[in-house]
């Protein structure tokens, strides 16, 4: 165990935590921040996608220790009440189905979006390597482009 | 929550936000009854889709009785609370499919009330009525109509009570935005209002006038998802996202292999650990602690051996599902004939089709909360059977029913994988040992080895043709994928159909329109090549075998929007397919192309177009079309489940692979809106044209007729 210090969605966060355990479940289960999931453990899915400073990262593969003293933002973190410009976009088209991907999706284009203002569809598919296993690409694809002309 | 170590969360089990305040009494974790339930509700007018008539309510026991004896008949209720609001009660789930949507929509329709207005209470074991589950597209035909018709009568009621208050004949009335509107007088009473002080059940009336589907204002229309907003904002909580107070992580020792029983175990380690209980019985041995990693790292330290027993492996499992086949049973008749008649023709094809194990890979692995609490458990948990799951737990804890109550929070996703309640049995039985909350979320691996797959098949299929290409005979052998989708469509001579049962090597259940993936795969390929055998164009061959109306309809469609016989650029091909499972059509046409120098094949385009009846939602039925079109890509290209020796070779998402943005082709969806027939449901049928259609194409494009799914896992091999 060792206290780490963090800096989640702009508020300072002690923790007292094994420091090898994944930023995602200090996030989750000992922060509380629920809206970052897990989906496979191995950076793969992207379903724990959260920024570190303005990089998209996959935080179910990150140990806690090395995003201490960092920025971190979460889904939580864009916006309390879905006003941010790539959340409303997502709502505009009504992208979720059963939802459990969105959050990380939004992570994944916020960022996307921060570095390219106007990804075209090879850059999106490019940089969005997240999974949706309900099949909401098309959708995703279009609120992205929606959130950038909103920009 | 500035400055945190270790915590658990008070008060953070939420409810969907316009939960109305009284249910929330009725949602905190005691196990409410059926019975008592009534109660609970506030004042107003209830109905109760009931056969036999229950008048009166709550405070004279018979009601209530009588409600529970007739639990079985019950499908659902819908209460119009004082304020006005609605909560309609049903034992239906919501993964995504978006029926929290569309059902409330065809209640505002019938109850002319705001959709703002209405509250769906779905899958709780203690509050909703018995329902089966939610599978087989079963909602929209079955609860659609149902709740349309609790609501038309509730309107009605109101109707009536309206007009004697106001002393008007009731037909001088009309319900509107919640509201009796007097036309004359301009006078309007809200429903609220009608029921102040009163608690009144009404009997359904199964003769109400329903609105008609070219009458619909709010069905039939694109309502955007109810509480779309919370799935933005991280803000919905799944069940892997709930915490209670005091809970605990478990995590369960697993097997190494199927069949592999534990010869020996240490658990000294992990019981040494600070704050971790081991729980161990003969057969089961799990692990808490108050966070998910103490709990893997306890796990971890748990040193057993296993024996394990010869399992089959991938490279034989077509022989074995063979080989272990039971007889479909029926008359041997017409499989003579149809041999006789295949023997006989000059133009006959023979094809064995394989279809391999593939996952479903819901993005939310399975998880559950379980609680106990006098005896009586709580559990919260994705499942598309909620009172299934409520029986495997009483069953497994030999309480009541009743002593049990199962709720399903909106769920990350299932396509027919969660019919099963293993991680609510395993936080039960840890939460029972440890005397605290369990949470269960499997891992990823977990989902992959332990949860089921859908089934791998063999058919065989003979067809031949008469001399003017009609089709003389078809003998159809499904080796245990199963019998969804496999009549044929077609116009036939002889025909011969039969679903042998086997024994399978690794689990396997439920998923997406179920066999009619492999079945209608299969049918679909011999359909072409005989197509192609005549050097006919495969729709017009299609098409000229075809009666039925919709059939013809949706492959026209599609056809159409494709521009099918158009010209191909070169190594490109088209392929066509369709499909009826489950009262709905697809039809959906592929464009693929092979790079003669790389030997890389791209599927370059798809065109579907779908009937499933009257449209109760435009947007989120595309949706669902697109997302079973998506799912069978990956069916279609490369999913495939990989074994040896009973274990799982690639239970991960960097071996298993799944659909990316990159794999996702131009796509095009014609959705026929047919008013006048009632609505299907539409989450699987879309499923099947794909793999098919893409099949049909490859063979266009290279003359090369692959008779397995998945098609190419590792790219097109030219002979």
């Amino acid at each position: 165990m060792a206290t780490i210090q963090l800096t989640v969605n702009r508020k300072a966060y002690e923790v007292d935590v094994d420091p090898q355990m994944p930023l995602l479940w200090v996030l989750r289960d000992v922060i509380g921040l629920t809206g970052t999931k897990f989906g496979c453990g191995i950076a793969q899915c992207g379903a724990c996608t959260v920024h570190i400073d303005d990089a998209a990262v996959r935080s179910c593969a990150i140990p806690v220790e090395s995003a201490a003293n960092q920025s971190i933002t979460t889904i939580e973190g864009l916006s309390a009440d879905g006003s941010h410009p790539v959340q409303r976009a997502w709502e505009q088209i009504d992208v979720p189905q059963c939802g459990y991907c969105q959050a990380g999706q939004i992570m994944t284009a916020v960022a996307l979006l921060k570095k390219n203002p106007n990804p075209t569809d090879e850059a999106i598919n490019e940089s969005m390597t997240n999974i949706c296993r309900c099949g909401t690409y098309n959708r995703i694809k279009k609120a992205i482009k929606l959130a950038a002309e909103g920009a | 929550m500035d400055k945190l170590t270790m915590t658990t969360m008070e008060n953070s089990i939420r409810y969907p936000e316009e939960t109305p305040d009284r249910l929330r009494i009725a949602t905190s974790s005691k196990v409410v009854t059926r019975r008592n339930f009534f109660r609970l509700l506030g004042g107003g007018i209830a109905v109760a889709l009931s056969q036999s008539c229950v008048y009166g309510w709550s405070d004279a026991p018979p009601v209530s009785e009588q409600l529970a004896a007739d639990e079985n008949t019950i499908a659902a209720w819908i209460h119009i609370h004082e304020d006005g609001s609605v909560s309609v009660f049903t034992g239906k789930v919501e993964v995504g499919q978006n029926i929290r949507t569309s059902l409330a929509q065809v209640v505002a329709e019938e109850l002319a009330v705001p959709i703002q207005h209405i509250a769906l209470i779905m899958g709780d074991t203690s509050l909703t009525p018995y329902d089966a589950g939610t599978f087989g597209s079963r909602t929209t035909p079955y609860m659609g109509p149902q709740l349309r018709k609790a609501a038309a009568s509730l309107r009605e009621a109101l109707l009536e009570k309206a007009a004697k208050a106001l002393k008007v004949p009731a037909t001088a009335l009309r319900a509107e935005a919640g509201k009796i509107v007097d036309g004359s007088s301009g006078k309007t009473l809200a429903y609220g209002t009608l029921t102040r002080g009163e608690k009144l059940l009404i009997p359904i009336n199964e003769a109400v006038t329903l609105t008609a589907a070219e009458q619909w204002t709010v069905a039939g229309t694109s309502i955007p998802k109810i509480n779309g907003r919370d799935f933005v904002t991280g803000k919905h909580q799944y069940t892997s996202d709930m915490v209670l107070p005091d809970m605990v992580y478990g995590k369960i020792l697993r097997p190494p292999a199927y069949g592999a029983t534990l010869a020996a175990v240490d658990v000294t380690k992990a019981k040494a650990m600070p704050h971790v209980t081991v729980v161990q019985t003969a057969d089961f041995i799990g692990v808490t602690a108050p966070d998910p990693q103490t709990a893997a790292n306890a796990l971890a330290r748990i040193a057993a051996q296993w024996n394990t027993t010869p399992q089959p492996s991938k490279a034989e499992l077509f022989a074995y599902l063979k080989d272990n086949a039971r007889h479909g049973g029926g008359d041997e008749d017409d499989r003579q004939e149809a041999r006789r008649l295949f023997e006989a023709s000059t133009h006959r094809l023979e094809h064995r089709v394989e279809v391999q194990y593939i996952a479903h890979v819901p993005l939310e692995p399975r998880a559950a909360i379980a609680e106990w609490n006098d005896g009586q458990l709580t559990v919260w948990t994705g499942t598309q059977r909620p009172f299934g799951v409520q029986e495997e737990l009483a069953g497994a804890f030999s309480l009541a029913k009743e002593q049990v109550r199962v709720i399903m929070p909106d769920t990350g996703s299932a396509y027919g994988g969660k019919h099963s309640g293993e991680a609510a049995l395993e936080a039960a039985r840890l939460a029972k040992v440890v005397g605290k909350p369990v949470k269960i979320v499997w891992t990823r691996e977990e989902e992959f080895k332990w949860a089921y797959f859908r089934p791998a098949g063999l058919i065989e299929v003979a067809a031949a043709l008469k001399d003017d290409g009609t089709i003389a005979s078809w003998e159809f052998h499904n080796y245990n994928s199963g019998n969804a989708g496999i009549d044929l469509p077609y116009e036939a001579g002889v025909k011969h159909i039969r679903y042998h049962p086997s024994r399978t090597p690794l689990r396997q259940g439920s998923y997406r329109a179920l066999a009619a993936t492999a079945n209608v795969f299969a049918i679909e390929c011999m359909v072409d090549d005989l197509a192609r055998l005549l050097q006919r164009d495969p729709l017009e061959f299609r098409l000229s075998q075809l009666t039925d109306v919709r059939m013809r309809g949706v492959l026209t469609a599609a056809a159409d929007r494709f521009g099918w016989g158009g010209k191909k650029a070169p190594g490109h091909g088209f392929g066509i397919a369709c499909g009826f499972v489950k009262n709905s059509y697809i039809a959906t046409c592929a464009e693929v192309a092979y790079g003669q120098a790389n030997g890389q094949l791209e599927v370059v385009r798809l065109v579907a177009a779908y009937d499933c009846g009257a449209i109760v939602n435009p947007k989120h039925l595309e949706n669902q079309v697109l997302g079973a079109i998506l799912q069978g890509l990956g069916g279609a290209l490369f999913e495939a489940i990989d074994f040896k020796d009973g274990r799982i070779l690639n239970p991960t998402l960097s071996t298993y692979r799944v659909p990316r943005f990159a794999d996702i082709p131009p796509l095009d969806i014609v959705l026929i809106d047919q008013k006048d027939i009632p609505s299907a449901g539409a989450g699987e049928t879309p499923i099947v044209g794909t793999a098919p259609a893409i099949r049909n194409a490859i063979a266009d494009a290279t003359g090369v007729r692959l008779h397995q799914l998945p098609l190419i896992p590792q790219g097109l091999k030219m002979n």
